[in-house]
């Protein structure tokens, strides 16, 4: 089997493989980026329900956690056009998995604010601290590590979806395998390096996040 | 009992329910600088639940809370503001565990009071010194025991300079070795002056550091008496079957 493999062809192929490798990596960064940051707000907008806000950042969940990525992104590439709002394709990407990973985030970041105790929430309120206090030095540091590893799930989700950007013509990985295939038929030697290069960068941030865990989880409960 | 200091905390038929459960059924006591109460009573009587209305963490459904001129059972409290006068210390420490202990006894005095911060580690350093647990100032709480924990809670309240201290059943939770050192500590504030309401189940503490007993029971004081005059001849049937069940 292994000797079938058109040796040649692969190697030919890696410069594109890498630098779609390198577009996927761009767009997960920043969608992460993004979503952590709009999950962070949205999360502390919730828990303390807020009034009027709360009721927009819920139905942005739903709607963002109820339509599939594909969906949001053809609405942002083929939908805003129309009405005269244009975007590039990094751009539609980017943002489609901002709004699909920042209500993730939201729901992450919000579990681990109530997991943190009523009682450690009192205890700071005890000694005066004002609700914005209280989220940034009591429950947010906690929630944190509570968080983490829903975090670190989200984060590899975020990174594995980009793969349906090929379809707001992105040169992704899954886009250029897509293409070798049509173009070569050469099926087996695509995918292999298809599924390489996932593992490639999905597997280091594995291992990264759950050392991330174990440390940032005996720092806050010592176990 | 006769205590002619100035008044500092004023309550008057204090209501609380949660939901169709009446908790305090018209609670009035008063409270003289200086002065140590010690709330007795059976599990569930309320003695808590009083506690946490002085402190904000529960809201009132009747009654007034007055202190300085403010009733703090009313609407508009600023409650960060009285908080910083009224320590509570709680039956699990509640220390920010993730934070050395340092930290913990700062973020009120740092953050909320905006103090010096030479000053305030100073006066945090030498209430660890009282204390006896200076040396565990850069520890985090899950390496300290339940004793140290509490006496630690006890300093983050006292660094506050507050005028009144509530304590909130604090050895409850502690194994029995443990007790008599967070005991220590509050005899210690009780020598100094400092005006304390404490809920304890603690019968020889009660005895040695209160200067008065509130005994409460189903929501209600029914009795309010010199330690002296409680614990040999409490004037109600309730409270002296209530001392009963502690006398082996």
């Amino acid at each position: 089997m292994v000797m079938n493999l058109d040796w040649e062809f692969i190697a030919e192929s890696l410069p594109l493989y890498g630098d779609a490798m390198w577009l996927t990596l761009k767009l997960a960064f920043w969608a992460i980026l993004f979503s952590l940051v709009l999950g962070l707000i949205f999360s502390v907008i919730l828990y303390y329900k807020v009034k009027g806000i709360s009721f927009i950042i819920q139905a942005y969940i739903e709607l963002s956690r109820n339509t599939p990525l594909l969906v949001q992104l053809f609405f942002l590439y083929y939908g805003l056009p129309k009405v005269g709002l244009r975007m590039s394709e990094v751009t539609c990407a980017i943002v489609g998995l901002t709004f699909l990973g920042g209500s993730y985030m939201t729901e992450a970041f919000r579990g681990g604010m109530e997991a943190v105790s009523r009682t450690q929430v009192e205890s700071g309120l005890s000694i005066g601290l004002s609700r914005t206090q209280l989220a940034r030095y009591v429950i947010l540091p906690q929630a944190f590590a509570i968080s983490i590893p829903s975090l670190g799930a989200n984060v590899i989700f975020l990174l594995k979806e980009t793969s349906i950007v090929g379809a707001i013509a992105l040169m992704d990985l899954m886009n250029v395998a897509k293409d070798l295939i049509g173009m070569h038929y050469k099926t087996a030697e695509s995918l292999l390096l298809l599924v390489a290069a996932y593992l490639i960068l999905v597997l280091p941030l594995s291992v990264v996040l759950s050392w991330l865990e174990r440390k940032v989880r005996y720092a806050e409960f010592g176990d | 009992m006769i205590n002619t200091g100035e008044l500092l905390l004023e309550v008057e038929g204090l209501q609380k329910s949660f939901g169709e459960r009446l908790v305090l059924s018209g609670i009035d006591l008063q409270v003289v600088k200086g002065e140590v109460t010690v709330i007795l009573g059976p599990s569930g009587c309320g003695k808590s639940t009083l506690l946490r209305c002085l402190n904000g963490l529960e809201p009132v459904q009747g009654g007034r809370i007055s202190y300085h001129g403010q009733d703090l059972a009313g609407p508009q409290v600023n409650w960060r503001e009285v908080r910083q006068r009224i320590g509570m210390v709680f039956q699990n420490y509640e220390l920010f565990s993730h934070m050395t202990v340092l930290d913990n006894i700062l973020l009120g005095p740092l953050k909320v009071q905006k103090r010096e911060p030479k000053e305030a580690r100073q006066q945090a350093e030498q209430l660890l010194g009282r204390v006896g647990l200076l040396d565990r100032k850069d520890a985090y709480p899950r390496q300290l025991s339940g004793g140290q924990k509490q006496r630690i809670a006890i300093v983050r309240a006292l660094c506050m300079n507050p005028e009144i201290m509530l304590f909130d059943e604090v050895t409850a939770s502690l194994d029995p070795e443990m007790v008599r050192e967070v005991l220590d500590v509050i005899l210690g504030l009780a020598e100094q002056g400092m005006t304390m309401i404490i809920v304890t189940h603690e019968m020889g503490f009660a005895k040695s550091v209160g200067d008065r007993i509130v005994f409460m029971d189903q929501g209600s004081i029914c009795e309010i008496a010199e330690p002296q005059q409680f614990f040999t001849q409490p004037a109600t049937e309730r409270a002296q079957h209530f001392l009963d069940i502690f006398q082996y």
